[in-house]
C-alpha cells in the first residue's frame, strides 16, 4: 500500500497525514507504560545476561590465573630442583674428588712434617766447644816464675789458635751440614704449600657452590611459599624462554630444510619421482619421514642422557636401559648420517647428470656443464648429510623449553583474551541498561504534547488538590 | 552412528580410487613434404626444446608427415619415461640422437597428410593415457592428399590441445593472405569441432608458454 494511497481517505492529503499523526500519537501514549515495560524488560535480560557472562569469563579468567600460577611455579620449582641437584652432584664430584685423595694427602703431609722435624731437630746440634784453656792459661798466669810461663804460655796460644781453628772448622762443617738440611726441607715446604693450595682451591669451590645453593635455596622457598615476585620473575623468564626457543627453533627449521634439499633430490631415484600421496611428492614426504626419524631418535638421545625431561618413562629406565637405549638411539642416527651421506652424494651425481642433459639438449658443450670444483662440492654436502642429523639432535634441548613455556604463554594469552571478553561483556551490559533508558527517551518524543498537557494536568490537580487541603487545615 | 559409518567408508573409497595421471603426453608431427622438409633443423630444436621440459612417466612421440601418415612407421622416436630421474636422463639422450639421425637422413615427400598424422596422434595419445595431451603439428598446415587417400573423418579432440607450430606462408598465400587465414581457420574449426583447444607459435623464440 503506496503513502498516496493511505492519505487518500480525505479529499486533503495534509489533513489525512494530520489525522493520522492524531492518531498515531494516541495509539503511542497509550501504549507507552506498556512500551516502557517492554523496552526495559528486554534491556534488563539483555543487561543481565551479558553480566552474567561477565562474571562467568571474569571466574574462567581467575580459574586459569590461578591454573597458570599453579603452572609457573610446578615449572619454576622444578626447574629449582634441578639446578640445586645439579650443584649438589658438583659439590658431590669435588668433594669425592678430594676426600679420595685424603688418606694420601693427610700420609704425605705427615710424612713431611716428621722429616721436617727430625731436619730441624738435626739442625740445631751445636758442635762442641773448645776445650777448656781458660781456667789453664789463669792458673799458668797466676804462677811466680817470669820466664818459665812465657813458653808455656806461647805454647798454649798456639795450641789455642789450632783449636780455634779447628772449632771454626768444625763449625762451618756443622753449618753446612745444618744448611744442606735446611735445603733438603725446601721440596716438603712446597709439597705443603701446594697440597694446601689445592684444599683452599676445592674449598673455595665448595663454598662458592654453596652460595649458589643458598641463591637457588632461596628462590626455591620464594616459589614454594608461591610469592608474586617468585610468579613474577618466572612469568617473564618463561616469556624470554619462549622467544629465544623460538628463535633457535626457527634456525633449526632452516638446518631442516637444507636437509632436506639434500635428499629430497635423490628420494626420487628411490621412491620415483612422480608419486604422490595426496598433492605431496612421495619423494619429499619420504625426505621429510628422515628428518623426522632422526629429530626423533635426537629427543629419545636427549631423554636417556637425561638432558631433557619430556618423556616420563625413558627417565624413569634403569641406567643399564638407558645406556642400552643411548647406544641404539646412536647406532641409528649414525645410520642415518650415513644414509644421508649417500644420499648428498647422489643428488651430486644426479645434479651432474641432470646438467650434462640439458646442455645435450640445448646444443652447449657438456663439458662446459660440468663443474670443475665439484669435488668440494661433493664433498661439502656428504659432510654436510652426515653432520646435520647429528646437529639435529640438539633441537630437543630446545623443543623441551619451547614447549614449557608455551603452556605459560598460551595461558598468559588466554587470561589476556578473558579479561578482554569479560570488559566486553561488561561494557556491553551496562551498554544494554542505558540503551533502554535512551530507547524510553527516544519513544517519548514524539508524544511530547501528551505529555505536557499530562504534566500540566497533574500540576493543576495538584494544586487543587493543595487548595482543597489547605481551608481544611485553617479550619 | 551410520551417517559416520557411511563418510568413513566414502573416505576409504576415495582414498583406495587411483589418482588421476598427471603426466604429459606430446606427439610431434613434423611435415617434411615438398619444400617444408627444409625446416626440418628447426623442428629438432623444438623437439630439444620438449625435452628438456618433459619429467618422468610422460611420453613423447615423433612422427613425419608424409604422403601416408596413419602408420606407425611414420613414428621416429617414442618414449615413455621412467619413474627415476636418472633413467629418464639417459632415455632422453637416446631419443635425441634418433631424433639427429631423423633429421640428417629426411628425404622430401611428394604428398602432405596431416590428418593421418593427426589420427595416428590421437591413437598414441589415447593409448597412453596422459593426464594432459599434447598434439605439436610442425607444418605449414597445407594438406595434399594422395589419389585414393580418403581423410574425410571426423575427428575426436576431447582433451586434446593441438599446437600448430612455424606456419610458414606459401608463395600463393602471399599473393592472397586470406588463403593462409582460411586455412588456419579451418584447421581452428575442425580442432574445436572436435572438443580440442587450438594454438598456433609461429614465433620460435617464444616456446616458454609451450609444455
Amino acid at each position: 500500500m503506496h503513502m498516496t494511497s493511505l492519505l487518500a481517505f480525505t479529499p486533503w492529503p495534509a489533513v489525512s497525514a494530520a489525522i493520522m499523526l492524531a492518531l498515531l500519537v494516541t495509539a503511542l501514549y497509550l501504549a507507552r507504560h506498556t512500551a516502557h515495560q517492554a523496552i526495559h524488560a528486554v534491556t534488563s535480560a539483555l543487561a543481565r545476561g551479558l553480566r552474567l557472562a561477565a562474571h562467568s569469563v571474569t571466574h574462567a579468567e581467575e580459574r586459569l590465573t590461578a591454573r597458570n600460577r599453579d603452572v609457573l611455579l610446578a615449572a619454576g620449582r622444578e626447574a629449582k630442583e634441578r639446578a640445586v641437584e645439579r650443584e649438589f652432584a658438583r659439590v658431590g664430584d669435588t668433594t669425592r674428588k678430594d676426600l679420595a685423595n685424603y688418606p694420601d694427602m693427610h700420609r704425605r703431609l705427615s710424612e713431611a712434617i716428621i722429616r721436617i722435624e727430625e731436619e730441624q731437630e738435626k739442625s740445631v746440634e751445636v758442635p762442641p766447644e773448645a776445650p777448656g784453656w781458660a781456667k789453664a792459661v789463669a792458673t799458668v798466669a797466676n804462677i811466680d816464675s817470669r820466664n818459665a810461663g812465657a813458653e808455656i804460655l806461647a805454647d798454649i796460644h798456639k795450641s789455642m789458635v789450632k783449636a780455634h781453628a779447628e772449632a771454626m772448622s768444625d763449625y762451618r762443617k756443622a753449618s753446612g751440614e745444618r744448611h744442606a738440611l735446611l735445603r733438603k726441607m725446601m721440596p716438603d715446604w712446597r709439597m705443603i704449600q701446594e697440597t694446601l693450595g689445592r684444599v683452599n682451591k676445592s674449598v673455595a669451590s665448595v663454598i662458592e657452590r654453596a652460595l649458589v645453593i643458598d641463591r637457588h635455596m632461596q628462590d626455591y622457598e620464594e616459589i614454594v611459599r608461591g610469592e608474586d615476585r617468585a610468579v613474577s620473575v618466572l612469568s617473564s623468564s618463561s616469556l624470554v624462554h619462549f622467544f629465544v626457543s623460538m628463535l633457535v627453533l626457527a634456525v633449526a627449521t632452516a638446518g631442516a630444510a637444507i636437509n632436506f634439499t639434500l635428499i629430497a633430490r635423490p628420494m626420487a631415484e628411490m621412491v620415483g619421482g612422480t608419486s604422490f600421496i595426496g598433492p605431496f611428492r612421495t619423494a619429499d614426504i619420504a625426505a621429510l619421514v628422515i628428518i623426522m626419524v632422526e629429530i626423533s631418535m635426537g629427543l629419545f638421545l636427549m631423554e636417556s642422557l637425561r638432558i631433557t625431561r619430556l618423556f616420563p618413562v625413558i627417565g624413569a629406565m634403569s641406567d643399564k636401559m638407558r645406556v642400552r637405549m643411548i647406544g641404539i638411539t646412536l647406532v641409528i642416527l649414525l645410520l642415518m648420517a650415513s644414509i644421508e651421506a649417500g644420499l648428498a652424494y647422489m643428488r651430486e651425481v644426479l645434479l651432474q647428470d641432470e646438467l650434462a642433459t640439458n646442455a645435450l639438449l640445448r646444443g652447449d658443450n657438456i663439458g662446459a656443464a660440468v663443474n670443475g670444483h665439484h669435488g668440494i662440492t661433493t664433498m661439502a654436502q656428504m659432510g654436510m648429510g652426515f653432520v646435520l642429523p647429528f646437529a639435529l639432535v640438539f633441537v630437543a634441548i630446545p623443543f623441551e623449553t619451547f614447549v614449557h613455556s608455551l603452556r605459560t604463554l598460551l595461558g598468559l594469552i588466554g587470561i589476556g583474551v578473558l579479561r578482554t571478553l569479560a570488559l566486553i561483556l561488561r561494557v556491553l551490559g551496562n551498554g544494554c541498561r542505558h540503551l533502554g533508558t535512551l530507547a524510553e527517551r527516544i519513544y517519548d518524543l514524539p508524544l511530547f504534547v501528551p505529555l505536557w498537557i499530562e504534566a500540566r494536568l497533574a500540576r493543576a490537580a495538584l494544586s487543587a488538590n493543595a487548595h482543597a487541603v489547605l481551608p481544611e487545615v485553617q479550619s | 552412528m551410520k551417517w559416520r559409518f557411511v563418510v568413513g567408508a566414502a573416505l576409504l573409497l576415495t582414498a583406495c580410487s587411483p589418482p588421476a595421471p598427471r603426466n604429459t603426453g606430446v606427439y610431434l608431427l613434423v611435415d617434411t613434404s615438398g619444400s617444408y622438409a627444409k625446416q626440418v633443423v628447426k623442428a629438432q630444436q623444438i623437439i630439444l626444446f620438449a625435452l628438456s621440459r618433459l619429467q618422468p612417466l610422460d611420453s613423447f612421440a615423433v612422427a613425419r608427415i608424409d604422403t601416408a601418415s596413419f602408420t606407425e612407421k611414420n613414428i621416429v622416436a617414442k618414449a615413455t619415461f621412467d619413474d627415476r630421474p636418472s633413467t629418464t636422463n639417459l632415455q632422453k639422450r637416446a631419443f635425441a640422437s634418433r631424433v639427429e639421425k631423423f633429421v640428417d637422413e629426411t628425404k622430401a615427400a611428394p604428398f602432405t597428410d596431416i590428418t593421418g598424422g593427426l589420427l595416428q596422434a590421437i591413437e598414441f595419445l589415447n593409448e597412453k593415457q596422459t593426464g594432459r595431451k599434447e598434439i605439436l603439428i610442425f607444418s605449414d598446415m597445407k594438406e595434399d592428399l594422395a589419389k585414393g587417400y580418403v581423410r574425410d573423418i571426423p575427428l575426436e579432440f576431447k582433451g586434446f590441445e593441438v599446437v600448430a607450430l612455424n606456419v610458414t606462408k606459401l608463395q600463393t598465400d602471399n599473393f592472397d593472405p586470406r588463403e593462409y587465414l582460411s586455412r588456419l581457420e579451418a584447421w581452428r574449426a575442425k580442432v574445436e569441432k572436435g572438443g580440442g583447444r587450438w594454438r598456433v607459435i609461429n614465433d620460435l623464440d617464444r616456446l616458454e608458454g609451450l609444455l
